[in-house]
């Protein structure tokens, strides 16, 4: 049996997404660029895609502009901002603790160039509040960038008030909204954002393709030079299997955004119930304010990797904030922007449903994992220290 | 999982060697929780020849499946012997480690031998400090 809660990670493509793909590496293999007829037949379908990204984030076709994936929208969406608010004399941006790396890498990279940037604390209900972002605006803010949802955690925050705060600024906005799109509602317009970034292979599309929502008239800087696809703002013969195979899972996820998350959300919290028994642990995220598929825990007195080893073992596929499993030495810095210490923060295990889970894989997974978290202690120097008093328990 | 030997998964999953001896002579005991690895091992002695060994692990599957496979090979040898165990052949008797995951192996050596300096250290026996390096001088920590 294989029990598959890594969603947050990639998800499995849809067979609506892969055969709106099929034809387009098939029969209509045209460039988009071409001005015969089987070029002119993917221009139809990139046109068509496109109008339907729109459609479901509430905004103008023309409005939308194909890339690789988020990271790629992310970049552009930041550095765009930052060479416009360079040009009036403001180099200041506003983004919080826990952004996904592709925003914060690119925020280290202009910070270099003499960009300052202010981290919103993330630790107060392991999210932010508008009232945050209001009183952190400067004069000379150039942009306000914060994720829709965080990816670990599962916080979802205040978009459309943070969005009203930035309107009254005049301050650009623009969410990382990765991990919402196809999950949760989303209106550009009404939020009052100005740039989003997408990718499809977290609502059943396929891999390597995304998208950026910009705000007409907000001039984009290119990342990727050498052509006059996207209206010029994205070179690149365009990925129209991609493209096409991207707007019809998101069609299907907007379509059903209100049975998944009644479906999903109702096996997160029995998730969430049922682990939240396990001794001396703790959840991650903003409970009220959620992701639909989002269960992300700290155990005490384990690490993270052994622990997906061992469930890996039983068949179940998860994911964690874990050190060890990135390759890198320290612990999530999500989760110690949220306030969570080394010790607790190595502990850490993120389940993320989708709508094909099933109830009687929530009761696998609540057999297991306090099962293996036990084990794990057993055998752990730490949870001996803190059974005996040696040590002092955090959680 | 690719991203293990067989042998690691198999000492990982089945460790040899876990627990805690109540009454050993020497225990040593490395790393920290904040760096995300500690280890401790308790080591019987009897007549410089080690009769039992346990250890204890908080850390990843590396981390584990290099304290069972470094208590294997010093269970039943002399204390030279063991002063004499390398974390390369640890890694190597795994079939190999990762590249980042190498320290797990050096962990592992050294708590052997902080194991072994503590009973030199009961047993009042003489011994050179540059055999028992610190744990820091991996910089795993840093």
């Amino acid at each position: 049996m294989t029990v598959y809660v890594d969603n947050a990670a990639t998800t499995k493509m849809s067979q609506t997404a892969i055969d709106a793909m099929l034809p387009y590496m098939t029969t209509i293999y045209g460039n988009p660029s071409s001005l015969h007829s089987v070029g002119q037949e993917a221009k139809e379908a990139l046109d068509a895609a496109r109008q339907t990204v729109a459609d479901c984030l509430g905004c103008e076709p023309r409005e939308i502009i194909f890339t690789s994936g988020g990271s790629e929208a992310d970049n552009q969406a930041i550095v765009s901002a930052a060479r416009l608010g360079e040009r009036k004399g403001k180099k200041h941006i506003i983004s919080t603790a826990f952004e996904h790396h592709a925003v914060l890498h690119t925020l280290k990279k202009l910070e270099k160039e003499g960009f300052e940037v202010t981290l919103l604390d993330v630790r107060e209900g392991h999210n932010v509040t508008a009232r945050q972002v209001k009183d952190a605006i400067r004069p000379d803010t150039c942009l306000v960038t914060t994720m829709y949802a965080n990816n670990e955690i599962g916080s979802v925050l205040p978009i459309a008030e943070i969005g009203a705060v930035c309107k009254e600024a005049g301050v650009p906005f623009h969410t990382d909204a990765v991990q919402a799109v196809g999950h949760l509602h989303i209106n550009v317009k009404e939020q009052n954002i100005d740039m989003l970034s997408l990718s499809a292979h977290k609502f059943h599309g396929p891999k390597g393709v995304g998208a950026l929502y910009v705000r007409k008239g907000f001039p984009l800087v290119n990342i990727i030079e050498g052509g006059a696809q996207e209206r010029g703002k994205r070179a690149g013969t365009e990925n129209i299997p991609g493209i096409c195979g991207m707007a019809a899972a998101m069609k299907e996820a907007c379509d059903h955004i209100d049975e998944n998350a009644a479906k999903v959300s109702a096996m997160r919290d029995k998730l969430i119930e049922g682990l939240s028994k396990i001794p001396h642990c703790a959840v991650n995220g903003d409970l009220k304010n959620r992701l639909p598929g989002n269960v992300s825990f700290c155990f005490e007195g384990i690490e993270g990797e052994s622990l997906l080893l061992l469930l890996d073992a039983k068949g179940i596929c998860a994911s964690s904030g874990s050190a060890c499993t990135s390759g890198s030495l320290d612990p999530s810095h999500v989760l110690l922007a949220i306030g969570r210490v080394h010790d607790v923060a190595h502990g850490s295990l993120r389940l993320s449903l989708c709508e094909w889970n099933t109830m009687e894989e929530m009761d696998y997974i609540l057999k297991e994992v306090p099962e293996v978290v036990q084990y794990l202690r057993n055998m752990s120097p730490v949870w001996r220290d803190l059974q005996t008093g040696k040590r002092a328990y955090i959680l | 999982m690719a991203l293990y030997s067989e042998k690691v998964m198999d000492h990982f999953t089945h460790p040899r060697n876990v627990g805690v001896i109540e009454d050993a002579n020497g225990v040593g005991e490395v790393g920290n929780a904040k760096c995300g690895d500690i280890m401790k091992i308790y080591l019987k002695i009897e007549n410089e020849i080690i009769v039992d060994v346990k250890f204890e692990t908080f850390g990843c599957g590396s981390a584990i499946a290099s304290s069972s496979m470094a208590t294997e090979m010093i269970k039943g040898k002399s204390i030279h012997e063991a002063m004499q165990l390398t974390n390369k052949a640890v890694a190597e008797a795994l079939d190999g480690l990762p590249a980042h995951k190498l320290h797990c192996s050096v962990l592992a050596e050294e708590a052997i031998k902080n194991a072994l300096k503590d009973y030199y250290d009961r047993n009042g026996l003489p011994y050179d400090e540059k055999d028992f390096p610190d744990c820091e001088h991996c910089g795993h920590c840093d």
